[in-house]
């Protein structure tokens, strides 16, 4: 059950979110023991933007799960503003990857869930959610159901919905990895804008070193699975604000690319043979 | 599948097709020995009229298997309702109960009406008992599997949005759980109906049913071909009104002619 009562003081100095040493073992169908991830050690300084890149299957999303509280690690602590997190991580906000709005609920009750979970006052509700939906850029949408919008759209109000908690840290699992890339760079842009605003711890997920490099402080390089953990960490230099599709032209950014790359070409490659492998 | 038949040529279509065999029976039945098996149409048409014009006798016997329907549809859905939630819940009691279900629902349902019957006495609640165990196990299976089937990724999300297990109950699989019960508001429905006319023609003192019985029992076809007609038009009445019912209220589910996106 959620836990709460974080001292609000706390973590000045803490990370806001921290992965030690944690080890993620699942048994397969079959009832052998599968190690999803063993020893990962990551660190999310408040305000940070941290991104993590991996080879298909390397369970990224592992990872984000057991800093959301949502699985426990096998072994290893995760901790938040330096208390250990135990069940569901209530000063984070999870964008998930694939659809996670109630169909049932138009997008203005959708994006208004969080608060209303909370026990929110009606009318403050009502008035917070619209101002969100508004900053997402679909005011006026507030009766669409979630079949009546496209996946872009879908995406705004999961981005308002999970924002609307004000949460310290902001998780996200490949966000945006179903959207066209035009669509795709506007929400890139509009995330970091918002982050901007705010500056949130944020994790975030992706298979797409562009988008890595574009949006982060640091990108975090994940091995090929099993027994993933991260091998390497690179700072992104690179002035802010940045406009996510002319940051590709930056000197900085090209040199950072073929950095990551190489550490990451192979993990790919061995990420792939044995997904090859695989019937 | 569409039809190279234009709408208004079809409906004429159709109800010449009905006028023809219509026709076809009237002729037939001009024989005497074909009459006593098959009845004639315009005496069915009497019948019908006495009903409900001349004699009124009908309504009461209507208002009774309406009823009947309408309570075994009720108790039978909240049920089913209610069981279907438990079970898709909690993995020891389904998995405790899972054969006894399984047992109850191959079991033909109909024998139940003689102990029914026993239990409930001839008046409406023995015809409500066996619609209820006809609409229970529909409502009862669907609420279980959409129970089962609620994407993971919704209920991870409702979680993160800081849903305890009562909300999530109440906003997630409740919600989800009466989409499944609507998707199979037509089957129940028409269970219900039948329960309620199958009870009636098993043993009861009033409904449509009994009015079959009474007249199969002094051999007058017509009157038993006259009460079969005006079921077939009730039922039809009833799934229309389930159709509009569903368009009220599944407003967020998108129509079978509906693209997923604008």
């Amino acid at each position: 059950m959620p836990e709460h009562a974080h001292p609000s003081t706390a973590g000045a100095d803490q990370p806001a979110l921290r992965l030690d040493q944690v080890t993620c073992i699942f048994n397969a169908p079959d009832g052998t023991p599968y190690t999803a991830m063993r020893d990962a050690c990551l660190d999310v300084a408040p305000g940070e933007f941290v991104s993590v890149v991996g080879p298909t299957g390397c369970g990224k999303s592992t990872l984000l799960n057991m800093a959301a509280g949502l699985l426990r690690p096998t072994s290893g602590q995760v901790q938040v503003f330096g208390q250990p997190l135990h069940g569901v991580n209530t000063r984070a906000g999870y964008m998930f990857q694939g659809e996670a709005l109630m169909p049932w609920r138009n997008a203005l009750a959708n994006v208004s869930a969080g608060l209303e979970f909370a026990g929110v006052a009606a009318a403050e509700i009502t008035a917070r959610s619209r101002e969100w939906l508004r900053r997402v850029g679909l005011g006026g949408f507030e009766d669409r159901y979630p079949h009546q919008m496209s996946g872009g759209m879908r995406k705004r109000v999961m981005l308002a919905q999970t924002l609307i908690r004000d949460p310290d840290i902001i998780l996200m699992d490949e966000p945006f990895s179903a959207l066209d890339i035009q669509t795709r760079q506007l929400m890139e842009n509009e995330v970091l804008d918002l982050w901007m605003d705010r500056r949130k711890a944020v994790l975030f997920i992706t298979h797409d070193l562009d988008e890595a490099i574009a949006m982060s402080d640091r990108v975090v390089v994940l091995s090929a699975g099993p027994a993933t953990h991260p091998i390497g960490e690179f700072t992104i230099d690179i002035p802010r604000p940045r406009d996510v599709a002319e940051v590709r032209m930056h000197a900085r950014f090209v040199e950072l690319h073929q950095a990551i790359w190489a550490v990451l070409r192979d993990e790919v490659l061995k990420g792939y043979e044995r997904q090859r492998l695989q019937p | 599948m569409k039809s190279e038949f234009s709408k208004p040529v079809l409906r004429a279509l159709q109800l010449a097709l009905l006028v023809a065999v219509l026709l076809i029976w009237h002729w037939a039945s001009l024989s005497r020995n074909v009459a006593f098996f098959f009845g004639r149409p315009l005496e069915v048409a009497q019948v019908i009229w006495a009903w409900f014009v001349t004699d009124a006798g009908i309504y009461r016997h209507l208002w009774i298997t309406l009823s009947e329907t309408v309570l075994a549809f009720f108790i039978g859905t909240v049920g089913g309702l209610g069981f279907g939630l438990w079970l898709g819940l909690s993995r020891n009691a389904s998995a405790l109960l899972e054969p006894y279900v399984t047992a109850a629902n191959s079991m033909p349902r109909v024998i139940l009406a003689p102990i029914f019957g026993m239990w409930f006495g001839l008046g409406i609640w023995s015809k409500v008992a066996l619609a209820v165990t006809l609409v229970f196990f529909i409502v009862f299976f669907n609420v279980y599997r959409g129970v089962r089937e609620v994407s993971p990724t919704l209920l991870d999300n409702a979680r993160m949005l800081g849903a305890s297990r009562r909300q999530l109950l109440r906003h997630v699989y409740l919600p989800s759980a009466t989409s499944w019960v609507f998707s199979s508001l037509h089957t129940s429905v028409g269970l219900a109906f039948v329960g309620a006319v199958v009870g009636e023609y098993l043993g009861s003192a009033a409904g449509v049913g009994y009015l079959i019985l009474q007249a199969e029992g002094t051999l007058d076809v017509n009157t038993v071909f006259a009460g079969i007609v005006v079921l077939t038009v009730f039922a039809l009445l009833l799934d229309g009104l389930v159709s509009l019912a569903e368009r009220r209220l599944l407003v967020w589910q998108p129509g079978p002619g509906e693209s997923g996106k604008v």
